[in-house]
């Protein structure tokens, strides 16, 4: 019995898991995959927001500006380094999600900024958002709140050896880009 | 005898420069930082001392900064992860660029998420702004909308030894091996 409990429940975490990852919003000829933001430390008075945006249509569309009952402001910023300097701007005339093609939102490039949280944000849960695109118009979107770098709570509860870790490290910059 | 001293200083300085290679202003061995009068995350007055007699690493950030900062904190848990009792020794700072907003109990929450090795620094603005200076650090205040603003600032992780002179750098994204590798020649466990 024990090993088909085992195996049912693995199934059913990893269905789960799945269900969670893959979410995807439609707005006439936009699809938005999988908005999530960033687990934010107590204390911290902003979070990014990350998806990816296609545009299935043939003309071009813009984002041009987002709402949230949990953050004071919502804008759309494009982070850089310039030699050993982080600066990060905020994207005047919206971000354009070409005609075709698409935009991808991800830690260390563009993101959605919220500003002004009302508490942290904390891994597992969800929060909604109002994003406004020029031609499509306005949806309202899921945001999965995600560790984009595991705290310290979770690398402890996960018991890492030392390698590992640096390996984890690597593969997390990997991914985030 | 004179030129040739002087040949052999310039070719020092020259090898360290491209050991160094991290940073075009900053060459290894120099002396950075100044005395200062600051506040610790936990409200209690730090100075310059607090840098001394242990390998150091110093890092410059503010707590509204959704990027850097926070990926920065975690790698830096994660190397003292990695180096375990061979990097017992090292000590880790966090200095606000942004102390007008960033009070000592935001500092503490925000850096203890991460690790309890590192310690958050903030003050008097005008006393930050000396420290900055003299780190060679750039920050600058970027206005948004709503009269806000944020902050462009130096995102690498300074490295002094125990003499407190400067070792070096450790770049944004840099690979944890090779973080490790510099932190274990910091501490003298290489």
């Amino acid at each position: 019995m024990k090993p088909i409990a085992l195996a049912l429940t693995a199934a059913l975490f990893g269905l789960s898991v799945s269900a969670s990852l893959a979410h995807e919003f439609k707005l006439g000829a936009l699809e938005i995959d999988h908005p999530y933001a960033r687990a934010t430390p107590p204390n911290a008075p902003v979070s990014g927001g990350y998806m990816t945006i296609r545009n299935t249509g043939d003309e071009a569309d813009r984002l041009i500006s987002g709402e949230a009952a949990f953050a004071k402001r919502v804008e759309i910023h494009e982070m850089s380094m310039d030699g050993d300097v982080m600066k990060m701007r905020e994207i005047k005339g919206g971000l354009e999600i070409p005609a075709g093609g698409e935009v991808t939102l991800k830690p260390g490039g563009f993101h959605v900024m919220f500003i002004g949280l009302d508490g942290q944000l904390i891994e597992g849960e969800s929060r909604p958002a109002t994003l406004t695109f020029q031609k499509a118009g306005s949806i309202e979107l899921e945001f999965s709140v995600e560790n984009v770098m595991k705290m310290k709570h979770d690398m402890k509860s996960h018991g890492h050896g030392d390698m590992d870790h640096g390996d984890m490290n690597k593969d997390a910059m990997k991914d985030d880009g | 005898m004179f030129a040739a001293l002087l040949l052999l200083t310039i070719g020092l300085l020259g090898w360290q420069f491209a050991v160094q290679g991290t940073d075009r202003s900053l060459t290894a061995s120099m002396k950075l930082g100044t005395d200062f009068n600051l506040i610790d995350h936990n409200g209690d007055p730090i100075t310059e001392a607090a840098f001394d007699g242990q390998p150091t690493l110093v890092f410059f950030g503010f707590t509204r900064c959704p990027e850097v900062c926070p990926t920065t904190l975690y790698e830096m848990a994660g190397w003292l992860d990695t180096l375990g009792e061979a990097g017992n020794d090292l000590q880790a700072f966090f200095i606000s660029v942004d102390p007008e907003r960033d009070t000592p109990e935001i500092m503490k929450g925000y850096a203890e998420a991460f690790t309890e090795r590192v310690t958050g620094i903030t003050g008097d603005p005008d006393e930050i702004a000396r420290v900055v200076a003299a780190w060679h650090v750039y920050a600058a205040r970027i206005p948004t909308e709503d009269d806000d603003y944020t902050m462009d600032h130096t995102a690498s992780v300074f490295l002094m030894d125990a003499n407190g002179d400067f070792k070096g750098t450790i770049a944004y994204g840099e690979n944890a091996e090779t973080a490790v590798a510099k932190l274990r020649q910091l501490t003298g466990n290489s």
